[in-house]
């Protein structure tokens, strides 16, 4: 086991140095840097720089060098002094910007996961122990809807429906008094109050998915003579299912939560536009938008970063479940 | 595997049996297919919405009352007509077409327009009217749509109009055919890059597989919207509406292909020890004819059932993207451009028919996610 972890950690290494690379390179894909914006927005002002003027400004953000310099440079100050540089924008450190925000993504996604197991498990094990009954084609039918319609689209309904008839506003993660507050108990707690609306929004799809492959699963499993034996002994129906089919079904369970949590640090990103919440998605969207490249590249490597760090917890939680996977 | 089946006549079986088994045994592959298709009901429902969508595509400028940027100035957030078919007229009830016009109060507390529908007024509506021409497919030049006002410039709208009086009815329908053809267009770039790495993967094996099978692992396990918005925010502003379409469906492509890849890569390794590959093989035949002759066909069914099940991924995707204002732009009109009009709250409270688009993209999705999952099913026909 000792060993499969190790082996499993060493490859997050090359991984991070590819996301790094791709994050570097996205961020300077856009034609035209921050001078030239800088710039175009004096010329509207009416101010005109000069040639010197704008090349000092290249020098101070290290734009004049070449980009395989500006890159080690950029990837040595993160990993040597945890300094992910300046927001052009803002005038703050990356740091600043991103920690709190990295903070609640991670809330919010674990959160989520949490949800959709509590959700998806007894039912994917309801709907396949009773294949076909009235419960079945019912979480069957949610499921297909789950998966069809866009989260984002699930958070605008929701929206309306409680601007129209409640006459409030479902956005953001905080009461007001609380936004700008420093972290306390009650700031916690009014955060557990809020969250589960984009818990929710953002669960959906995955939890129709994940019910779908453990019904799936516990279908094959239930027709398994060993469940027959078990059942010939004398188990009760219940333990039976949870001591035997239920270990197998949840292998590729556990397999798919990658892909699921994958695409919740993804699908996050357009439901905290929507619902306004202080995530990383919306300082993303907004920093790209800005061509503000630090805070955009930071912003890239921090939400592929906690997808790799999910994706490896899943496949050491798998690991501890299957004995086949360990000793390959 | 098509083969197989060609000396099961001599098996004796009962004359009944016989009979009524008839077209199994003599049937191919595609057929036995389409019959375990036909049973899978929703599948069957999915193919035909699926279909219908994509003639909607091919017969937009017919079925879509107006052009998508006709806009009226007066009908601001006019809300939806209800199509009456039948009319009182002095000769008694008769098939005539009608929606009602409306009456707009000036709501000053709240700066707005308020549109009520008034009984009273009547513009005649027809189907097959003249309206404003257009080509038919690229080609053939009509005047003629589907429905729409039998005097030219009575306000029609319904489902409703959008902020600068746009008829949304008509906008969905356009967006109909981006959206749709986002999906077969950037499914059918997966699809290339999908078969040669997955295929190239499968065949060759050993380093080679190794690598492209870390290069797919790395790709799904990066989160693709974020990626994705910074590769659509690269492209620049002053790029043709056109060009920004094949970029944005090559951006989808280029993370959706892995997928794919892997299912290839599955089969050519499940195939290439199969008897009729090591046959040909001995045979003489060359590697390509092996893949394309003998191994190709035989999973084709397998790709088109996946290929079915990737194209909500790509609409679905691309709405997102052009919800969050990165994707494809206006003029170019898509579910996801329309569906940025609905992203303010307060404009939705006030017209929830923005909202149509919205239910377009659902239907697509169930449509197809249904269809693959029968095509799945009937992949496999001898099970």
């Amino acid at each position: 086991m000792a060993l499969y972890i190790f082996k499993r950690c060493l490859f997050v290494i090359p991984t991070l140095i590819a996301i790094s690379i791709v994050s570097f390179a996205i961020i300077n894909l856009p034609p035209g840097d921050y001078v030239d914006r800088l710039v175009a927005e004096g010329k509207n002002r009416g101010e005109n720089m000069s040639e010197e003027q704008i090349a000092g400004l290249r020098t101070v953000y290290g734009l004049d060098r070449p980009i395989t310099e500006q890159y080690i440079r950029w990837i040595s100050d993160i990993v040597l002094r945890g300094d992910f540089g300046d927001s052009f924008r803002w005038n703050l450190p990356v740091s600043t910007l991103i920690g709190e925000r990295l903070l609640l993504t991670v809330a919010l996604s674990l959160s989520t996961l949490f949800f959709i197991w509590i959700v998806a498990i007894p039912i994917g094990i309801l709907s396949a122990v009773k294949q076909y009954s009235i419960w079945d084609y019912v979480f069957t039918f949610i499921g297909f809807i789950g998966l069809a319609i866009p989260n984002f689209l699930i958070a605008l309904a929701l929206m309306y429906v409680s601007f129209k008839y409640l006459g409030q506003s479902v956005g953001g993660l905080f009461s007001p008094e609380y936004l700008d507050a420093p972290w306390s108990l009650e700031k916690v707690l009014d955060l557990t109050s809020h969250i589960w609306i984009p818990m929710v929004v953002l669960g959906t799809a995955g939890t129709a998915a994940l019910i779908r492959t453990l019904r799936a699963n516990m279908l094959d499993e239930l027709r398994r003579p060993y469940v027959v034996t078990a059942r010939a002994k004398g188990l009760s129906e219940l333990r039976l299912i949870i001591k035997y089919p239920l270990r197998h079904a949840l292998n590729p369970f556990v397999s798919s939560l990658n892909d699921v949590f994958v695409n919740l640090v993804s699908g996050g990103t357009i439901v905290a536009v929507v619902l306004g919440l202080q995530t990383i998605g919306p300082l993303l969207l907004e920093a790209f938008r800005g061509e503000d490249m630090f805070l955009a590249g930071s912003a890239i490597l921090m939400m592929s970063m906690l997808a790799v760090m999910g994706t490896l917890f899943s496949d050491l939680l798998l690991a501890w479940l299957d004995p086949r996977i360990r000793l390959r | 595997m098509a083969d197989a089946q060609t000396s099961t006549d001599t098996i004796a079986v009962s004359p009944e049996t016989r009979n009524k088994d008839r077209g199994v045994v003599v049937a191919n592959q595609w057929k036995l297919m389409w019959r375990k298709f036909r049973k899978h009901r929703l599948a069957m429902i999915g193919g035909i919405a699926t279909i219908g969508l994509y003639l909607v595509v091919l017969f937009v400028e017919f079925l879509a009352p107006f052009p998508p940027d006709a806009y009226a100035a007066n009908f601001t957030y006019a809300p939806p007509q209800t199509l009456h078919l039948f009319d009182n007229t002095p000769e008694g009830l008769r098939f005539q077409p009608y929606v009602n016009g409306y009456i707009v109060e000036i709501d000053y507390n709240a700066g707005r327009r308020n549109f009520v529908i008034d009984p009273e007024t009547k513009y005649p509506v027809g189907f097959f009217v003249q309206g404003e021409p257009y080509r038919l497919l690229g080609l053939i030049e009509m005047d003629i749509h589907l429905i729409g006002p039998i005097n030219q410039g009575d306000p029609m709208y319904l489902a409703g109009a959008d902020r600068l009086g746009r008829d949304m009815l008509s906008r969905t329908i356009y967006g109909t055919r981006v959206s749709m053809t986002v999906g077969l267009i950037g499914v059918t770039f997966s699809l290339f890059f999908g078969i040669l790495f997955g295929g190239i993967s499968g065949y060759f094996g050993g380093v080679t597989d190794n690598f492209i099978q870390r290069m797919i692992e790395f790709l799904q396990s990066i989160p693709s919207i974020p990626l994705w918005i910074g590769l659509a925010a690269a492209i620049p502003a002053a790029v043709p509406p056109v060009q920004v379409y094949f970029m944005i469906t090559l951006i989808l492509a280029l993370f959706s292909w892995t997928g794919l890849a892997r299912v290839v890569r599955g089969r050519f390794i499940a195939l290439k020890t199969e008897d009729f590959v090591k046959a040909a093989r001995i045979d003489g035949c060359s590697s390509l004819r092996i893949i394309f002759r003998h191994m190709v066909p035989s999973f084709t069914s397998h790709i088109i059932a996946v290929v079915t099940l990737a194209i909500p991924g790509m609409i679905l995707a691309e709405t997102a993207l052009s919800f969050l204002g990165v994707g494809l732009r206006p003029p170019v009109v898509s579910w996801g451009v329309l569906l940025q009009e609905a992203q303010n709250v307060r404009s939705l409270s006030q017209a929830p028919w923005l909202f149509l688009p919205g239910l377009y993209v659902v239907i697509a999705v169930l449509a197809l996610n249904f269809l693959g999952d029968g095509l799945r099913d009937a992949a496999d026909p001898y099970t």
